[in-house]
C-alpha cells in the first residue's frame, strides 16, 4: 500500500536541488506547495508556523519523470497488472505520467478503449495516455482510425508486441498520421529473422544452445522504415533500440533531417547476454540483451542525443509466466521501480554522463518525443514533484515492488539513486521523505 | 576415490578434466562388471532414481534403466510429450510433485535448453542431465569420450570432427566441450545452415567441405539427420545431403589412413552413413552402446556418494 496523502495547507519543499528542464541546470531551490498547487521556487523561502516543511537537503527535486512505453494489461490480463498497480509502480519509480501500449484484450485499437483508459486514470495519481495500435487487432493489414482516436486521446500509434511487417501497410500508417501528427511507434524486430530465436545471438547462445536473435533482425527493421519515414516525411519512433548497428543508422538519418526518433530502456543500458546464462527467465525479454559492445554505444548514443528517450517498457508478468522453460516463458520484464536507480548506475556511476543529462532523458525528452505539454513548475496549478536521493545506493529488492508482477532480473542488485517522494495530482506518496 | 566435485551433471562446459578423468576410470571398472555372467551389483540397493522423460528417447532411457538396474537402485519412469506440457502446467509443479516422493536423484530428457539447470535450482535431488534440447548431453559425449580413450588408449592430441546438422544437435555442444577439454582438436563440419555462427568461439574448426576433413581426422562422429528439419527448408533435398556430407564406402575409399567412425544413434542408414559403413570394422558404433551403460553406471555411483560402497566398481 502507498503511503499517500492528500495536500492541505501549505508544504515547503526546504534546500532541495532542483532541476531545471529549461536548462538542465540544478539549482539550490525551496518549493512552497498550496493545497497540492505549486506555490512558489526562491533561492530562500521562509519557514511560517502554517507550513509544514520537508527537508531536502542532500535531494533533487524535479519534475515528475515521463515514461512512454509501459504495459498495464488492463483490460484483459488484470492477473500481470492493472492502472491502479501500475499507477503505484510508476509513483515508486518517481513517474507521474505514462504511455500505455495497446496489447491489452481486447487491443486498444478504437475511441472507446481509448475513452476507458483515459476516464479510469482520472482517479489516479498517474497521468495515463494510450498509445493505441496502428493496425486494426494489431494485425498488420488494416489502419485504426487515427483521426477518431487521437480525439479521445491517443498519443501515437504501434503494434508494439506484433512489429508492422508489411513494407506496404507501414508506409500506409506513416502517411496517414500525417493527418494526426501523432508518431507511428514501431517495436523493431523482422519476426522472420527472430524465427524461434530466445536470446541475442552470439558466442552466449552457442554456449548455451539456446537458438539465437541475431542483431540483423532489429537492425535491417530500422534501416527499412527510417527509409520508408524519410520518403513520406513523416514521424517515426523506434522503441528500445538495443544494437549499436542500429544506433548508426538512427544517427545517420537524423544527420539528414529525418524526423525519427527513439528510445533505449535502463536494462538494455545495464545488462548483457551473458546474464542469460543463469537461465533466469527475467533475462528472457524483445528484443534480447545484447552484447558489452552494444551496452557501451547505447549509453553514449543516449547522452549525444541519437537515442531520445529512457523508456522502461515496463512488462509485467504473473510467476507462473516465468516460471517455465526458456521457450515458454512470457518475454519481458518489469522496469518501472528499478528505472531510475538502474539508469543512474548505468550512466553516473559508471561516469558516462551527469546527474543533469539522466533528468533530461527522464523528464524533457519523453515529452518531446509524445508532443505533450512542456510546462513545469506552473503556479497555480497542480504541483508535479518527484524528490530523490542521488547518493544512495541500496539493494533492489521484491518489497520495493508495487507492481502486481515480480519479473525482475535486478533483484540483488545494487542500484544508485532512489526515489523518495512523489507530489502529484494535489496528493504526497511519500517513500522515506522527513517533515 | 572421492566424489566429483559437482553434485549435478548438468552438462560438460564447466565440469573438470579430473571428474570426467574419475568418471571415465570408474566406467572402465564398471565395463569389466557388465563382462560378468552375473552383471547385478548391490551398491546402489535402497537408493531412488526417477528417469523422467519429457521427450521421446530410446536408447538413453534404456541405457540409463539398465544402469540403474545393474547397481540395485530402485527405479521409477515418467515420461510426458512435450505438447501435452501446456503452458498452465508448469516444469516446476511436475518437478514439486516428484519431489515429494523423496527420490534421490532425477534423470531427466527435455526439449528446452536450460531446463536441467532449471531443475537442480527447484529440487534436494541430484540431477543427472539426459539431454535440455540442442544445450547438453553430457552423459552420451562422456560414453563417446570412453569409446575413444578405449581405442586408441588416449584421447588428447586426436582429432575428431562432427560432421552434420550441429544446430539442432543434442550431442554436438557436450562433445564439443569433453574432447576440449581433454586435449583433442575437434571440427564442425556440415552444410552452413546446420553451423550456427560463431561456433568457431568455442575453439572449433568449421569446414563446409567433407572431403578435406576426413583426409585429417583420427575420428568422425556422424551425426543423425533429423527428416523434419527438411520442412524447414534448411537444405534442398536429403539426396544432396548424401551426395556432400553422407559416409559412404566410396568416400572412405579415398583415404590413405584409418579413419575411427561414431554415430550416437539412432542412424539413418542411406543418409548420413551408409549401412555397410555402419556395420564396418571402422565402425566403434555398438562399442558405444555398450559403454553408454557402463558410463552411466559409473556417473549414477559416483553422484550419489562416491564411496567405496559395498560390492561397487572394486568388488
Amino acid at each position: 500500500m502507498l503511503n499517500q496523502t492528500k495536500l492541505e495547507g501549505k508544504l515547503l519543499l526546504k534546500n532541495g536541488t532542483v532541476y531545471q528542464p529549461e536548462n538542465d541546470k540544478l539549482q539550490q531551490q525551496d518549493i512552497l506547495v498550496q493545497d497540492g498547487n505549486f506555490a512558489g521556487m526562491e533561492k530562500s523561502i521562509e519557514v511560517t508556523d502554517d507550513m509544514q516543511v520537508i527537508d531536502c537537503d542532500g535531494l533533487v527535486v524535479s519534475p515528475g519523470f515521463t515514461d512512454i512505453h509501459v504495459h498495464f494489461r488492463e483490460p484483459g490480463y488484470e492477473n500481470k497488472e492493472t492502472m491502479a498497480s501500475g499507477s503505484e509502480a510508476a509513483l515508486a519509480g518517481g513517474f507521474t505520467t505514462v504511455c500505455t501500449m495497446p496489447n491489452t484484450d481486447p487491443p486498444v485499437d478504437r475511441q472507446e478503449a481509448v475513452q476507458f483508459i483515459r476516464r479510469r486514470q482520472e482517479s489516479l495519481l498517474v497521468e495515463i495516455h494510450p498509445v493505441a495500435a496502428a493496425t486494426k487487432n494489431r494485425a498488420g493489414i488494416e489502419l485504426t482510425e487515427y483521426g477518431d482516436i487521437s480525439a479521445a486521446g491517443a498519443v501515437g500509434f504501434t503494434d508494439d508486441g506484433s512489429p508492422i511487417a508489411n513494407s506496404g501497410v507501414m508506409r500506409r500508417a506513416l502517411e496517414y498520421s500525417k493527418i494526426v501528427d501523432k508518431p507511428i511507434i514501431q517495436h523493431a524486430e523482422d519476426l522472420q529473422l527472430r524465427a524461434h530465436g530466445l536470446m541475442h545471438e552470439g558466442k552466449v547462445s552457442i554456449s548455451l544452445g539456446l537458438p539465437g536473435i541475431p542483431g540483423i533482425s532489429e537492425s535491417s527493421l530500422v534501416y527499412r522504415d527510417i527509409l520508408i519515414a524519410e520518403y513520406v516525411k513523416s514521424r517515426l519512433h523506434l522503441q528500445h533500440i538495443s544494437l549499436a548497428d542500429s544506433v548508426e543508422i538512427i544517427r545517420a538519418a537524423k544527420a539528414r533531417g529525418v524526423k525519427v526518433t527513439a528510445e533505449v530502456t535502463p536494462h538494455h543500458l545495464m545488462l548483457t547476454d551473458e546474464a542469460v546464462r543463469s537461465f533466469d527467465t527475467n533475462t528472457k525479454v524483445h528484443p534480447p540483451l545484447r552484447t558489452r559492445r552494444d551496452v557501451d554505444v547505447l549509453r553514449k548514443a543516449l547522452v549525444d542525443g541519437t537515442i531520445d528517450v529512457i523508456a522502461t517498457d515496463h512488462a509485467p508478468h504473473a510467476l507462473e509466466d516465468k516460471e517455465q522453460t526458456f521457450d515458454l516463458a512470457s518475454p519481458g520484464m518489469i522496469g518501472l521501480e528499478s528505472a531510475l536507480g538502474v539508469s543512474m548506475k548505468a550512466l553516473v556511476a559508471s561516469k558516462i554522463t551527469d546527474l543533469n543529462t539522466v533528468l533530461n532523458r527522464l523528464v524533457v525528452a519523453p515529452r518531446r518525443v509524445m508532443q505533450l505539454p512542456m510546462e513545469f513548475y506552473v503556479p497555480n496549478s497542480p504541483a508535479n514533484l518527484t524528490v530523490f536521493d542521488p547518493e544512495e545506493e541500496w539493494v533492489f529488492r521484491k518489497e520495493h515492488v508495487y507492481s502486481r508482477s515480480h519479473n525482475s532480473p535486478f533483484f540483488g542488485t545494487k542500484l544508485l539513486g532512489r526515489v523518495k517522494g512523489v507530489i502529484n495530482r494535489q496528493h504526497l506518496v511519500n517513500f522515506g521523505l522527513n517533515g | 576415490m572421492g566424489g566429483l566435485s559437482q553434485k549435478h551433471l548438468l552438462g560438460l562446459e564447466y565440469i573438470p578434466k579430473s571428474d570426467i578423468e574419475q568418471i571415465l576410470d570408474t566406467a572402465f571398472s564398471f565395463r569389466e562388471v557388465l563382462e560378468r555372467p552375473v552383471k547385478k551389483v548391490p551398491t546402489l540397493q535402497g537408493r531412488t532414481v526417477v528417469n523422467l522423460f519429457f521427450e521421446p528417447s530410446t536408447r538413453t532411457r534404456l541405457s540409463f534403466e539398465l544402469a540403474e538396474k545393474r547397481l540395485s537402485a530402485d527405479s521409477i519412469n515418467f515420461s510426458a510429450s512435450m505438447s501435452s506440457l501446456t503452458k498452465g502446467e508448469s516444469l516446476r509443479d511436475t518437478i514439486q510433485n516428484i519431489e515429494a516422493m523423496k527420490i534421490d536423484l532425477v534423470v531427466m530428457r527435455h526439449g528446452t535448453p536450460g531446463s536441467a539447470f532449471q531443475l537442480s535450482q527447484y529440487v534436494d535431488a541430484v540431477v543427472v542431465n539426459a539431454g535440455d534440447g540442442t544445450h547438453e548431453h553430457p552423459t552420451q559425449a562422456l560414453l563417446d569420450l570412453m569409446s575413444i580413450k578405449e581405442k586408441f588408449g588416449h584421447i588428447d592430441g586426436l582429432k575428431v570432427a562432427i560432421v552434420g546438422d550441429i544446430s539442432h544437435s543434442r550431442v554436438a555442444l557436450s562433445n564439443i566441450f569433453g574432447l576440449k577439454r581433454m586435449g583433442a582438436e575437434v571440427t564442425v563440419c556440415g552444410p552452413p545452415t546446420f553451423i550456427p555462427p560463431f561456433i568457431e568461439e568455442l575453439g572449433v574448426n568449421v569446414s563446409y567441405h567433407l572431403d578435406e576433413v576426413l583426409k585429417e581426422m583420427d575420428v568422425i562422429n556422424v551425426l543423425r539427420i533429423q527428416q523434419e528439419r527438411m520442412k524447414t527448408a534448411l537444405i534442398p533435398s536429403l539426396r544432396e545431403y548424401r551426395m556432400l556430407y553422407g559416409i559412404t564406402r566410396e568416400r572412405l575409399a579415398g583415404l590413405d589412413h584409418e579413419l575411427t567412425i561414431m554415430h550416437p544413434g539412432p542412424m539413418n542408414r542411406g543418409v548420413e552413413i551408409d549401412g555397410d559403413v555402419a556395420d564396418s570394422e571402422h565402425s566403434i558404433i555398438l562399442h558405444q552402446v555398450l559403454n553408454g551403460v557402463a558410463v552411466r553406471m559409473a556417473l549414477l555411483y559416483l553422484l550419489l556418494g562416491g564411496q567405496e560402497a559395498k560390492g561397487g566398481a572394486n568388488a
